[in-house]
């Protein structure tokens, strides 16, 4: 069976608003295809995982939603604007309804956790310094941080990390929330914290979130519905459930922590050894 | 042999390539921070004065020190060579015109370009490579900050007006440095050399020294920020540019030093 006949299609999916739209999304890094040809769309009000092995194609699936990946062909339509066909001006606009919380938390360090929160602010409003304050003090109790304004990000735990992180991308209000690896290498009381986070700002503030994680508790805890990336691929995007009962080998590989083991023909082997070129 | 010939003509072809790539990356950048400078209020995205106070903190209130101690040793070191080498033709009362005339011109601008070379040159490429290893840059993207806006052009402002500042410091506390040895050494009182100084010096030996350090901001900056740009590899990768950073800013300033020179002497 092909792979592309492997993916499930949303059902009456049609009267939903799709915040996302990927269409037919091809990505390379040099001469190396990463995406082949994939197409996605993410709901409002909804969090997708986007899971995967590593090398699956995660995090430059992310990376070209984001815009920081120009694809080769296919497009991106974030809000129904498409980030790599607009001018500076638009995307700037766009961007402002976009928050990301990236998985080492991408703090600056030069600035204390308060100006972190405070910079999105800073620079895409006029409100004065007391009430941009109030504002990132809200959103740092929202997520559990209040009473560390003054700390720099050297001074943070991992988890703090993630929790400011999250504070910042969501101190605009954005409609759309994408979250890189928000649980890896936190221990497992405060993953469990800020899947408990993201499940909470889905529901508080009504935000479609993207997930990008290989961590299947994880992933089963907070998603609507998962997308499982394979080689470039997509494998299946279906509910928590659809993925756990699919009869794919290689979503079950995945689900079960299984390894493949890669069977090549005498030749193959010999050439690569070899490092022989066709 | 053939193969092994076509193999390094290859890699010179790329490597020129890969350096015409960086100048072009250089020009690009320059004329988006003027662009930014000049209408990012419009944009609504304006330059904050705050970031160009903190470089020009960082560029020069905080190198004083360093520019200092170097020049007032600097401008020693020229009084005892310049009287040395005039002693051969008993001209050492000549001693002046040299060393007032070589520190404006040529040792003033050098010296605090090599400095903020190695000092902020290799800070900025440090800072930047770190940011991007670290998502930084890209997370200011994703937040529709431009990182040139943001990073670079108040680095930029920086530069170009705090090493020519900086060079007229190390031309005074050179001229001082070497007056006080001359005074000891030859019997001449400070007023007198000061005197001799401002017959010998004339604006336009000051403009040169100005013009040479408003050259140097620009390329330690430039410099320092492409090669943080280029950062891969985690902290090995920033030790490793930073490094070629310092090298490439000084080598870019002596070339030009040079290239000015001959140019406005002709």
């Amino acid at each position: 069976m092909s792979e592309a006949a492997l993916i499930d299609s949303p059902e009456a999916d049609t009267d939903r608003e799709v915040v996302i739209e990927v269409r037919d999304l091809v990505t390379h890094y040099g001469p190396r295809e990463i995406l082949h040809s994939v197409s996605l769309e993410v709901y409002a009000g909804e969090t997708l995982v986007i899971m995967g092995g590593s090398g699956s194609g995660k995090t430059t699936m992310l990376n070209t939603l984001l815009g920081l990946v120009k694809p080769t062909s296919g497009y991106v339509r974030l809000l129904g604007q498409d980030l790599n066909n607009i001018d500076q001006v638009a995307r700037t606009k766009l961007r402002q309804k976009m928050g990301v919380a990236f998985q080492g938390g991408a703090l600056f360090t030069s600035m204390n956790v308060l100006q972190n929160i405070m910079l999105p602010l800073r620079e895409h409003t006029k409100l004065d310094e007391t009430t941009m304050q109030i504002m990132a003090r809200l959103k740092m109790e929202v997520v559990n941080l209040s009473g560390f304004d003054d700390l720099m990000p050297a001074e943070l735990s991992g988890g703090m990390i993630k929790r400011a992180a999250f504070a910042r991308a969501i101190v605009m209000d954005p409609r759309v929330l994408f979250c890189d690896e928000p649980s890896a290498g936190l221990d497992p009381v405060v993953a469990s914290a800020i899947d408990d986070l993201i499940i909470d700002l889905r529901d508080a503030m009504g935000m479609s979130i993207v997930v990008v994680t290989h961590e299947l508790e994880s992933a089963f805890k907070i998603a609507d519905r998962i997308c499982v990336l394979d080689q470039g691929n997509i494998l299946m995007v279906g509910t928590v459930d659809e993925v756990k009962a699919s009869s794919n080998e290689r979503i079950q590989n995945l689900l079960n922590r299984r390894t493949e083991e890669e069977i090549l023909d005498p030749d193959e082997y010999l050439r690569r050894l070899t490092a022989a070129k066709d | 042999m053939t193969d092994r010939v076509s193999h390094n003509l290859e890699k010179l072809g790329r490597a020129a390539a890969a350096g015409v790539a960086e100048v072009g990356f250089g020009a690009v950048l320059f004329v988006q921070s003027v662009v930014w400078t000049l209408v990012g209020s419009k944009r609504g995205q304006p330059v904050r004065l705050s970031m160009v106070f903190e470089r020009c903190m960082e560029v020069g209130i905080a190198a004083i020190p360093i520019v200092t101690m170097m020049s007032v040793t600097i401008g020693m070191m020229l009084a005892i060579q310049g009287i040395y080498t005039l002693a051969t033709f008993g001209a050492e009362q000549q001693v002046t015109i040299g060393v007032g005339i070589s520190v404006v011109r040529e040792f003033g601008p050098l010296i605090t370009g090599i400095l903020i070379a190695g000092r902020t040159g290799s800070s900025l490429a440090a800072r930047i490579g770190t940011m991007r290893i670290n998502q930084e840059v890209d997370a200011l993207e994703v937040m529709g900050v431009d990182p040139v806006r943001f990073l670079v052009t108040p680095a930029l402002i920086g530069m170009l007006v705090m090493v020519p500042v900086l060079t007229l410091w190390a031309d005074l506390v050179m001229l001082i440095g070497a007056g006080w040895y001359i005074s000891v050494e030859l019997g001449i009182s400070m007023g007198a050399y000061i005197d001799s100084l401002t017959e010998i010096i004339v604006v336009d030996d000051v403009l040169h020294g100005l013009g040479k350090s408003v050259l140097f901001g620009l390329l330690i900056t430039l410099v320092g920020v492409i090669n943080g740009a280029l950062v891969e590899g985690g902290a090995e990768g920033v030790g490793r540019m930073t490094t070629r950073s310092v090298v490439l800013a000084i080598s870019a300033i002596i070339v030009t030093d040079m290239i000015f020179a001959f140019i406005t002497t002709r």
